[in-house]
């Protein structure tokens, strides 16, 4: 009887546990949606702010975070996937990898400000990209790169080894082999790594703090080399920055933040359902 | 160790080969001269050396790290090793065989056309007409001829087996290598990949390792005992099975060790 007394209490503190995970999680989204429902209509959404933010819409916020996001994209997947396959399947297992393995870790650990610094360092001032979508871009896809290449890398190498020796049994070169057999098997993995990659990109605020972000900027971005708003950056300065900001405008803002990331989040996992079913061992 | 081969030059030949796995020596001074249009078994207990010797034949063990390689390995007379060798196409000749059937990704047909269209063949018919011979000499062709666009993986585990020699028949290979290719199958499945064994010595030289000694005896025309990487015995298999030379081979053979 002693026994499943205890049994009951445990299974009590872990619900309890859950609980205590799940709860805040929906609170959030719920006030989030409550308050920030009323402010979406098609101007909020199409139309640039007005009155100081106060008023109007926020469409250049929502395009410069589209923009960042493709940018990060264009740099981060050549990059990162390209770095995976090195690493998965021709990179001998030397110091020299070790050093590399040992500092993708850690890239990962190291805050987003520091990257923004970095970035500002790098891209912005020595590079003398201005401060500017290309420059914002960049410094996003070096945050994204450790995510990107530990994903990928973990999606190659779990392709049995076997079907690459095959590959070579009937000829193939090592690359025909990654081409046409190991990365098409690896693809779900792969796109789940880059999308998650581009989704902490996507709500970043302090990288783009120095490198891209623009306070308050009534118009879209003329080129690449043009500063812009973006969503996480527009949310902090309505949030801290702006006295008298009506609560609505902050609230929609963030339920289009979230709504965005959510949807590349929903993506990601039909992209990956999708090619999962037609993976084959 | 001087064998009856008839006329022709040995197909293989393996010069004094010694190959180590970092200090652990796999194959040690071994001479094998393999004849061509046969079935050579390899056999002896596990950890031999017959695997790797079969993976050196087409160098898939290029693909293994710290090892260590002297002698050579004559194919048609020509030292594979050879700087300068095209490893690719060094496998299109000598096609291999897995223990355990293995169908890459997709349909039966994309299977069998793997390795010819990486060989740069393009032409549909040619390509159709590669699907049919190969499934053909196999001994699949008729189970699958109405389902050549099926997943590969649907089939049984005998016919994903009779596809991947016909996988490796696709590439018009001189040599076959295979390890033991019916140790997952059933009886009924074992029957017809040996049967179809007889049938393509008449065109390749095939080196095999057996799962068991009866197949060995049942399908060899050459057989060559392996123990602990030394070459013990090698000779035709109807003299090697009813009156081995060496008395580790006997011992074996009657099922007193391994």
């Amino acid at each position: 009887m002693h026994r499943y007394t205890v049994q009951r209490v445990g299974f009590a503190l872990l619900t309890l546990a859950t609980l205590v995970v799940v709860a805040p999680i929906l609170l959030v989204v719920a006030v989030i949606i409550v308050q920030g429902a009323a402010a979406i209509d098609w101007e909020f959404l199409t139309a640039m702010p007005r009155d100081g933010m106060k008023a109007g819409g926020i469409f250049p916020a929502i395009v410069g975070t589209l923009l960042l996001t493709l940018g990060t994209a264009l740099a981060a997947i050549p990059v990162g996937v390209g770095g995976a396959i090195y690493l998965s399947e021709y990179a001998r297992d030397s110091r020299l990898t070790r050093a590399i393995r040992l500092a993708i870790v850690n890239l990962a650990g190291i805050p987003s400000v520091v990257y923004g610094l970095f970035g500002l360092g790098l891209f912005v001032l020595f590079l003398q990209l201005g401060t500017s979508i290309v420059a914002g871009s960049l410094t996003l896809a070096i945050m994204t790169l450790p995510v990107i290449i530990s994903t990928a890398e973990e999606a190659l190498r779990s392709v049995p080894v076997e079907f690459r020796t095959v590959s070579a049994s009937l000829g193939g070169t090592r690359w025909q082999g990654i081409r046409y057999i190991v990365l098409p098997q690896a693809l779900p993995g792969i796109i789940t790594g880059v999308i998650l990659g581009l989704l902490r990109a996507a709500g970043e605020t302090a990288p783009i703090l120095f490198t891209v972000a623009a306070f308050y900027l009534p118009r879209l971005p003329r080129s690449p080399f043009d500063q812009t708003m973006a969503l996480p950056y527009h949310l902090y300065v309505i949030s801290t920055q702006v006295p008298g900001m009506p609560l609505k405008i902050q609230h929609g803002t963030a339920l289009t933040l979230m709504a965005l990331v959510l949807s590349m989040n929903l993506a990601a996992t039909l992209i990956r359902s999708h090619f999962r079913r037609q993976r084959q061992w | 160790m001087v064998i009856p081969m008839g006329p022709s030059a040995p197909k293989v030949l393996i010069e004094n080969l010694t190959y180590r796995y970092g200090d652990k020596v796999a194959l040690r001074a071994v001479n094998l001269a393999i004849p061509a249009q046969t079935i050579t078994v390899l056999f002896g207990p596990a950890g031999g050396g017959k695997t790797t010797l079969l993976r050196l034949i087409n160098r898939l063990n290029d693909l293994v790290e710290g090892t260590q390689r002297s002698g050579r390995i004559l194919l048609d007379g020509q030292d594979i090793y050879a700087p300068g060798v095209d490893v690719p196409a060094l496998r299109r000749r000598v096609g291999m065989v897995f223990a355990l059937p293995l169908p890459l990704p997709g349909t039966i047909r994309e299977n069998i056309l793997y390795g010819p269209r990486l060989a740069g063949i393009r032409d549909r018919a040619t390509l159709d007409e590669i699907v049919v011979r190969s499934l053909t000499l196999a001994a699949l062709w008729d189970e699958v001829k109405d389902r050549l666009d099926h997943p590969a993986r649907a089939l049984s585990g005998g016919q994903q087996q009779r596809l991947c020699i016909a996988r490796s028949l696709a590439l018009e290979p001189d040599v076959l290598l295979l390890d033991e290719p019916t140790s997952g199958l059933d009886p009924i499945s074992t029957g017809k990949v040996e049967a179809s064994l007889q049938e393509l010595k008449q065109r390749y030289t095939i080196i095999i390792i057996p799962h068991s000694i009866q197949q060995a005896a049942r399908i060899a025309d050459y057989a060559a005992f392996f123990l602990m990487g030394d070459l013990v015995e090698h000779n035709r298999a109807r003299d090697l099975f009813t009156a081995p030379r060496d008395r580790r081979t006997e011992e074996y053979i009657t099922g007193r060790f391994g």
